[in-house]
């Protein structure tokens, strides 16, 4: 797994590609709950993504609930079907915000 | 230029499998493919050598002759090290749930990751739960085995056989000794897990019905033999007597007397 974190209109856009899996997730979770760690609105670009399995998406969650207790913005955005298909078995789907490109998710307010 | 439907690769193999026990032989020249991303029931009844065959797809037993290849590896081949290493990618539903009496329902659900990963506690805890909201067990991680029905020890045992997301999910007679609601339910989750994480998912049953609802294809074994892999349409038309026969007796088994049902439950 990769990664680039860039900022963009105020927003921190963590963006992760390849596979997030049990090997991979780790680091992943340590770059989003660092990029909850700034304090700005959060914007997890997914499009690179090829596959998550569930500790991917625990970390996803985990970095959401921090956010959200520190009043950050937090949203997924380009979340492709597979990932989406997993978010939807555990109804995730209905708690995460997600955005269909990262346009929309900077001009949205969270 | 013609292009021909592909189908999906098989993701296990199965080639002239031959055990005995003792002079005994149970499996005699098996000869199976499951491709990915396909649910496969293999069905036959008492003594048929479904539940060996299953034991030797996840490596608990080694074949006399023949081969079994999982994700295009030699297991027959592997030491007892590669294939504990290989079991991260396999889930394995038992029976009986086999899920420990002394822990949690979520500490048994977490063994797997604790075993095989070195995840943040935080991770395993949430994966944990993830876990149990899929298979309809919510708030159930502190409860012990004993406080859970036959059904939702089943369901447990479906948690943690899918803890790591295994590409491989064996399960062996998830319907047997639970009411049709409950079995029909679990149908659904077989359904379900295999839709969203594109499981490729072997099944071994005696219930025709549960096998009928989930089964892509079916195999059919008797006396230790294949006597037909097929759809389930093709299965229900096969002109093999000995298969129809199969077919009918469990027919006969599964048709209710409500005579007999009723003082079953009345005790009278």
């Amino acid at each position: 797994m990769d990664h680039q974190i860039k900022e963009e209109q105020g927003n921190h856009i963590v963006l992760l590609q390849g596979e997030v899996d049990l090997e991979s997730s780790p680091k992943a979770r340590q770059i989003m709950l660092d990029a909850v760690g700034r304090g700005k609105k959060i914007l997890v670009d997914l499009a690179s993504v090829t596959y998550m399995d569930s500790s991917g998406i625990a970390s996803l969650v985990e970095a959401f609930q921090r956010a959200k207790k520190k009043e950050i913005g937090f949203a997924l955005v380009s979340v492709n079907p597979a990932v989406l298909r997993v978010l939807h078995l555990a109804r995730l789907d209905q708690v995460f915000i997600i955005h269909d490109n990262l346009e929309s998710a900077l001009n949205a307010d969270l | 230029m013609a292009f021909l439907p592909t189908q999906p690769a098989p993701v296990i193999e199965v080639t002239d499998l031959v055990t005995h026990y003792g002079s005994r032989r149970i499996l005699n020249n098996v000869t199976l493919e499951v491709r990915k991303g396909e649910i496969m029931v293999i069905m036959g009844g008492s003594g048929s050598g479904k539940s060996t065959l299953l034991r030797h797809l996840i490596g608990l037993e080694r074949g006399s002759s023949g081969s079994i290849k999982l994700l295009d590896q030699d297991i027959g081949k592997m030491t007892d090290y590669e294939l504990n290493q290989f079991y991260r990618k396999l889930g394995v539903a038992f029976q009986g749930g086999a899920l420990f009496s002394s822990m949690t329902v979520g500490e048994n659900i977490m063994l797997p990751l604790r075993e095989h990963t070195d995840l943040d506690e935080k991770t395993m805890e949430i994966m944990v739960r993830l876990k149990l909201e899929v298979v309809n067990l919510a708030g159930f991680e502190n409860f012990m085995p004993s406080e859970l029905s036959g059904g939702m020890l089943k369901r447990a045992a479906f948690a943690r056989a899918v803890i790591m997301d295994p590409v491989l999910l064996f399960c062996d007679e998830p319907s047997a000794g639970l009411d049709p609601v409950v079995s029909s339910s679990l149908d659904e989750l077989i359904l379900r897990l295999r839709d969203a994480l594109n499981m490729t998912i072997v099944v071994v049953t005696h219930e025709l019905g549960s096998a009928f609802r989930i089964a892509d294809r079916i195999a059919v074994l008797d006396q230790g033999e294949v006597l037909s892999v097929g759809t389930v349409a093709q299965v229900q038309a096969s002109d093999n007597k000995r298969i129809q026969d199969l077919l009918n007796r469990r027919f006969e088994e599964e048709r209710l007397d409500p005579d007999a049902y009723l003082a079953r439950l009345t005790g009278e």
